[in-house]
């Protein structure tokens, strides 16, 4: 089967993240990463690829850099690339950057698409479903298990009491969390592969997506500032008594 | 101002985030409806109205998975009567509808909203970004409806003086190969004490606690204190306890007056569900964990020494 993942290549979130002045959008350097938690997705991918000696496809939209990100997805096994990468498209909303990977996926023409359930730097959480939309596909959210049988996939969907399991067949699209699978880490042979591997990259032109990036998206930011900052308390350092501390504290909230 | 209110009904009552959002629904328009999707229960039914809801549009999907017949029927409902803004929650059903419905219309969406704001000529959204350091303000530009996902516990719920509803099913347009995922089984995770969206106390755990035998002390000293038990996202793709208790983005938003975090470093999405709680207490052996920027005390040093004497402590009083 041929399964596109969705991936997105981010700051490294060990680096404090920087708006730029003017345009408030996130500062993107040359170099990002992959973000952590699309690699639960890239290894579920890669394992029902292998099962079914299918192929992944990555997916990506945002500003190319270095391609180091998508380096690192490639390097645990994904076969190719699509890397969105056009300068109209910045500033572009949820809704935006749903309907750039819609038409790339489309264009591969695939039998199941693999998301995140958002990403680290921007967390909007909807972009998957929206494409599940677009693309006309059943949408089987918050997967902390994946099964695929005979073109049947079935999900273990996180509720807010519990799971449910959750079937359709295929196409569909699927969001995993962190705990689906246990992602690999890349070979040194997989390293060295993945720089030889295919990464394409459209201009929305080619892929027919009009209507881009910041005016496109229905939506103006009218004001940037620091959120109020809750003061750090008191540390205190284990001494054999700190629990007396926790106690007084509770006592003052009343919680005991 | 029509706003709408998006609704699920988990175990025969409104999500609490639903009345949430009904709540400041009310405070920002005087025409307000929700969309349940779910059985319907009159006690259900009674709520929503109670907490501003003078129409209620019901979906009951049965055991289809509700996300793309909601949007449907919502987009083709909003089509008609045009509502000025369509709130949502930040939880999975009300994300999947919200996302469907925003494809389906060609319509932008708002997420991790804590406010909105009616101005003279537009509706002003405040979100959190980059992990709550940041307040963003947006508006939207052109014509409604306007969707926006609301953190849970941006407003408190209040029941105002509404009474029953007018109630009217929802019909939902061919949704085909898109609204064919179906639910086969339905699992509840049961958990002792209060539920961690309600609990006055939560006492969370994180990896620092070692292993699933030693999580039990996290227990323990909820047990204590009448809390809620509450784990970081490593514990629960551990598997030590279930998914229902995570906090943080990918797992529940919550504000407690009292949030004791123990071996949990405070990675960004752990933070964005519980910085603004009451009174945070955090043990961590790391002096450097994220954790103790948010916390009002924080103790440094090893949990496995400093929690067995806090639960003798407390048992002793």
């Amino acid at each position: 089967m041929k399964i596109a993942v969705c991936v997105k290549q981010i700051p490294d979130p060990a680096t404090p993240y920087e708006l730029d002045p003017e345009s408030h959008f996130v500062v993107r350097p040359e170099d990002q990463v992959l973000d952590d938690t699309d690699r639960y997705g890239v290894e579920m991918g890669l394992q029902l690829a292998e099962a079914t000696e299918g192929e992944v496809v990555l997916v990506s939209m945002g500003p190319a850099g270095s391609l180091q990100g998508i380096r690192q997805a490639l390097a645990m096994g994904a076969d190719k690339a699509v890397v969105i990468s056009d300068e109209a498209l910045r500033g572009s909303g949820a809704l935006v950057t749903a309907r750039v990977l819609a038409a790339a996926i489309e264009r591969e023409g695939v039998d199941l698409v693999i998301a995140g359930t958002e990403s680290t730097d921007g967390y909007a959480g909807v972009v998957p479903q929206m494409m599940s939309e677009l693309l006309g596909m059943p949408a089987l959210t918050f997967a902390r298990r994946v099964e695929h049988d005979d073109g049947t996939i079935r999900i273990e969907r996180q509720t807010s009491t519990g799971y449910d399991v959750v079937e359709a067949t295929l196409p569909a699209l699927v969001t995993v969390t962190s705990g689906a699978v246990e992602p690999r880490y890349p070979t040194f042979k997989g390293i060295m592969a993945a720089k030889q591997k295919p990464v394409d990259q459209p201009s929305c032109a080619d892929l027919g997506v009009e209507g881009i990036g910041a005016a496109g998206s229905g939506q103006t930011i009218a004001s940037v500032r620091p959120a109020p900052e809750r003061a750090a308390g008191a540390k205190v350092q284990d001494e054999g008594e700190a629990h007396l501390e926790i106690i007084k504290l509770l006592d003052q909230a009343k919680a005991i | 101002m029509r706003i709408w209110v998006f609704a699920e009904e988990i175990d025969g009552a409104p999500t609490s985030l639903a009345l949430e959002m009904l709540t400041k629904a009310r405070s920002l328009g005087d025409d307000i409806a929700a969309f349940l999707v779910g059985a319907g229960s009159a006690e259900t039914l009674g709520t929503l109205g109670a907490y501003g809801a003078t129409t209620v549009y019901h979906l009951d999907p049965g055991d289809a998975l509700p996300s793309a017949g909601a949007a449907a029927a919502l987009a083709e409902l909003a089509d008609n009567e045009n509502p000025d803004l369509v709130m949502f929650g930040l939880q999975p059903t009300d994300r999947d509808v919200a996302g469907r419905l925003a494809g389906r219309m060609g319509i932008p969406v708002l997420s991790n909203a804590i406010d909105i704001v009616m101005t003279a000529d537009s509706i002003l959204i405040i979100n959190e970004i980059l992990g709550g350091a940041t307040l963003i303000e947006t508006t939207f530009v052109g014509s409604g409806p306007h969707l926006v996902v609301v953190r849970p516990k941006s407003f408190a719920a209040e029941p105002g003086a509404g009474g029953d509803p007018n109630v009217i099913t929802a019909t939902v347009p061919e949704t085909g190969h898109s609204g064919s995922a179906m639910v086969v089984e339905r699992h509840a995770e049961v958990s002792t004490g209060p539920r961690l969206e309600d609990a006055e106390i939560i006492v969370a755990g994180g990896r620092g606690m070692g292993s699933q035998e030693q999580f039990a002390g996290v227990e323990e000293l909820a047990g204590l204190l009448s809390a809620a038990v509450g784990a970081s996202r490593a514990v629960v793709d551990s598997g030590w306890v279930p998914y229902s208790l995570q906090v943080g983005q990918t797992g529940k938003t919550v504000k407690p007056n009292v949030y004791i975090a123990l071996g949990i470093s405070g990675a960004m999405q752990h933070l964005v569900g519980m910085k603004d709680s009451g009174t945070i207490i955090a043990v961590n052996k790391d002096e450097e964990a994220p954790i103790f920027g948010v916390a009002d005390l924080g103790i440094i040093g090893d949990v496995h020494k400093v929690l067995p004497k806090l639960i003798e402590a407390l048992k002793t009083r």
